[in-house]
């Protein structure tokens, strides 16, 4: 993309640097702090779930009860999944996208900066909330990271406070998808027209439409559940006439599309690293475009999909078959250009290019487990075995956290000024790329073999694979202490970046100095 | 701060307090309302020092917003930002009633009549609508509310206030402040008089909220369309409000469209809870 740069300390006023202190982290209203904020919450959640899955894997080290109660196995495994996808996950994507997209599309902030941080520091509030359930007469949450009834009927005050803690964190996520659309229909420079826009930003503009339209629907779907708990209607109660399928329904009208909330910004940020390294436009721009939004619109029609075992007309079976097939075709599009864009291209192997190819093939490894799974008679099979956890941790940790990795590596010395340490950045993806098949790849052969998710002991026949699962679990863990090293020294100083360290990265970001100065594009520059 | 510099330039607010001190207000509620479902007395009085903090919070945000835009550091751009942030906010709204309506459909026309084709339950089971379910005391009917009665009176009470608004719209397109004045006096007239009507119905009701499926959507659903009609309501106030107060030019008056589309899709609503659940 070629673009003029603009030198934008000219014409700014209403000048305002950041509040000293405290303060400044608090009542930010600038789009880079409270990107930073979002990625450290991410952080900081990313080790406190990750230590719920060491205790997971200590106790299934060995055969028997080693450790834990199953009830408190179960709020483990529960909180481990909540913790992660909404604490973890989403967030950091969130923080990528309050750093990036507008340095990308040339805006001087997010379009509604209050709003934006008030976005923010729900999260805090809901984490309180989540977290505190440990401690509450009773225990946490156990019932699973979705929530079904009637056993979620039963529990004590944790679930009330978890129910209160995801109404929290819904309205941050409606805010804050606002927030990203609008910035993204209204903030782009002059002559960034839809079809030049980077295809991170294209991601988040479908990835927020994808909140917007289901994070009410699991807003619903819970209020039912307190309304069910706590005031006497029978939504979820058969003998009232109620159906606890519907929740199912429900939640998984939200669920679906809630899985391609985690991807497609990692798609995002793979299709932004892969060109930079190949030093080559990415292959088949706009069929990236179509696909995304082919992803996202299918992901609003294949939910039964989740519940193949819990009864459904075959016809309802074979519809939600189907449709879930179908979405392999946009995927392979994507898997197939980003393979294009490497063809013959000038490639280089820097720790964010080794994250981006290691996403493409392990999460191709995800996508064909997926497919696997959306054939109804095998998983009627499969249906809540260790092969759905060795698929969902394929798609969602070599798939989602490490294009995050990745685009941390990738962006750090945009957002610090420095560089991070090349060869612990290598040695921290290695680490992760190894340690991580140690611990998911065994889980498909558990799985096959008959094994039981979220169930704290198991038959003998399972025990190697789960002492093999368990070491390349506690490894995996180890290893992203690493990684906290790795940005800590980078935030602290390193070799100074310059503008623009990758040769192939051409978006906007990179016409700024890094760091970027606090108020970026108070003019906003020329896209030719 | 030079309001006629800003045309150009995007208006980025400097710091503010109220983001957190809104995530503290609800933080506050959610502790307080956990504390009361579970049996716990200090739980209203926290619910309370929460509400406190919200609606400071919304004085202070909305004071801020208010006084920046009658400054005039909004530039065109800013409006353009303003009115896609609601048409969303609505879009998403629409997607909470849509869940229930969901909830609803789904009772009725799917897992009511499996069971009956089924016959799982026992021989000559007939699922029927309005029901307190299959395992209601022997004899138990709910008698439904009279769709031409109240409801209908509502609907067109509702459907009024719609055309006040806009003739109050009409009024401040053209400048004429008495017209905008008048017209909202009305629709927060209108507003109120559905409010109480719905409550009065409510208590006229031969069923509750734990009366099987039907009682629990036929309220989930008006009671959370009435809970939208209140919020409209005092937002008509606060624009009302703001009339009397002159901040409002034929050119520049987003916050009243805003509230104005806000009532017209609590209407649109209204219109669907009218056909789906109370009339057929």
């Amino acid at each position: 993309m070629n673009t003029t740069t603009v030198n934008d300390t000219a014409g700014h006023h209403d000048e305002h640097g950041a509040p000293p202190g405290i303060m400044r982290w608090l009542t930010s209203t600038n789009h880079k702090d409270i990107g930073s904020l979002y990625l450290w919450f991410s952080l900081f959640m990313f080790f406190f779930a990750g230590a719920l899955a060491m205790l997971i894997r200590a106790e299934l080290f060995q055969p028997g009860l080693q450790l834990f109660q199953p009830g408190v196995f179960n709020q483990l495994t529960t909180m481990h999944g909540l913790i992660m996808i909404f604490g973890a996950i989403m967030p950091a994507l969130v923080g990528f996208a309050n750093w990036q997209l507008p340095l990308m599309i040339g805006a001087s902030d997010m379009a509604f900066p209050r709003l934006n941080n008030w976005s923010f520091w729900l999260l805090p509030a809901a984490g309180i909330l989540l977290i505190a359930t440990f401690f509450v007469p009773g225990g946490a949450i156990a019932g699973g990271w979705t929530m079904y009834p009637p056993l979620f009927m039963q529990g004590g005050i944790a679930y009330d406070m978890s129910i209160m803690a995801i109404h929290i964190l819904g309205i941050s996520s409606i805010m804050g998808a606002i927030n990203i659309i609008v910035t993204i229909l209204n903030m782009r420079a002059p002559g960034m027209g839809l079809m030049k826009m980077p295809l991170f930003v294209w991601t988040w503009l479908i990835t927020a439409f994808l909140l917007v339209a289901v994070m009410p629907v699991l807003a619903c779907a819970i209020t039912m559940l307190l309304t069910d708990r706590n005031f006497g209607t029978h939504f979820f109660d058969a003998a009232a006439g109620g159906d606890a399928v519907m929740y199912q329904h429900i939640f998984w009208f939200f669920g679906h599309p809630e899985v391609y909330i985690m991807i497609l910004p990692a798609f995002g940020i793979v299709s932004t690293i892969i060109p930079a390294f190949a030093r080559k436009p990415l292959f088949g721009y706009v069929s990236m475009v179509y696909a995304v939004a082919s992803i996202a619109f299918l992901s609003f029609i294949v939910w039964a999909h989740h519940m193949f075992t819990t009864g459904m007309p075959v016809a309802g079976q074979l519809f939600f078959m189907y449709t879930t097939m179908l979405i392999a075709i946009p995927t392979g599009v994507k898997v197939f250009n980003w393979v294009a864009t490497l063809w013959r291209g000038s490639i280089t192997f820097e720790t964010p290019m080794l994250f981006s190819l290691a996403f493409v093939f392990l999460f191709a490894i995800g996508g064909f487990s997926g497919m696997v799974l959306a054939l109804v008679p095998v998983d009627i099979q499969l249906q809540d075995t260790y092969y759905v956890v060795a698929h969902f941790h394929y798609v969602l940790f070599s798939g989602s956290a490490m294009a995050i990795m990745g685009g941390v590596y990738y962006w750090l010395p945009k957002w610090t000024g420095h560089m991070y340490n090349e060869k612990l950045g290598k040695l921290h993806f290695w680490l992760t790329a190894i340690a991580f098949n140690i611990t998911f790849f065994p889980m498909h052969f558990l799985g096959l073999a008959g094994m039981p998710r979220r169930i704290p002991d198991y038959a003998l026949q399972f025990a190697e694979f789960n002492m093999i699962s368990s070491l390349g679990g506690f490894l995996l863990g180890a290893s992203q202490l690493l990684f906290l090293y790795i940005v800590i020294k980078c935030v602290r100083g390193g070799t100074p970046a310059g503008n623009r360290p990758w040769d192939g990265a051409d978006t906007l970001e990179w016409t700024q100095t890094s760091p970027p100065p606090y108020h970026s594009f108070v003019t906003p520059p020329l896209v030719k | 701060m030079h309001a006629h510099a800003n045309k150009d330039v995007y208006y980025v607010p400097p710091p503010s307090i109220w983001p957190l001190v809104g995530s503290v207000a609800l933080l506050t509620l959610a502790v307080g309302f956990v504390l009361h479902l579970n049996k716990m007395p200090a739980g209203p009085y926290v619910m309370a020092l929460g509400a406190g903090i919200l609606l400071t919070m919304l004085f202070g945000w909305f004071g801020a917003v208010i006084k920046e835009s009658l400054a005039g550091k909004y530039s065109a751009q800013v409006d353009r930002s303003f009115r896609w942030g609601m048409v969303w906010f609505i879009f998403s709204e629409l997607l909470f009633f849509t869940g229930f309506f969901g909830a609803l459909f789904y009772a009725r026309t799917i897992a009511g009549p499996s069971l009956e084709d089924s016959q799982m339950l026992w021989p000559g089971f007939t699922a029927s609508w309005p029901t307190a379910g299959p395992g209601a005391p022997a004899g138990a009917t709910i008698s439904p509310v009279d769709p031409w009665g109240l409801p209908a009176l509502n609907t067109l009470i509702l459907l009024l206030s719609g055309a006040t608004v806009t003739w109050a719209h009409w009024g401040l397109q053209k400048n004429k402040q008495l017209q905008l004045k008048l017209g909202l006096a009305v629709t927060i007239a209108l507003g109120i008089l559905f409010i109480s009507l719905q409550i009065h119905e409510y208590a006229e009701a031969a069923f509750t909220i734990r009366d099987g499926i039907y009682g629990a959507t036929f309220y989930m659903l008006t009671g959370f369309h009435g809970f939208h009609v209140i919020l409209g309501t005092v937002m008509l106030g606060v624009i009302f409000v703001r009339a009397l107060a002159g901040h409002f030019t034929p050119e520049r008056h987003f916050a009243f469209e805003a509230v104005a589309w806000y009532w017209h899709f609590v209407d649109v609503i209204w219109l669907l809870l009218f056909v789906f659940v109370y009339w057929v």
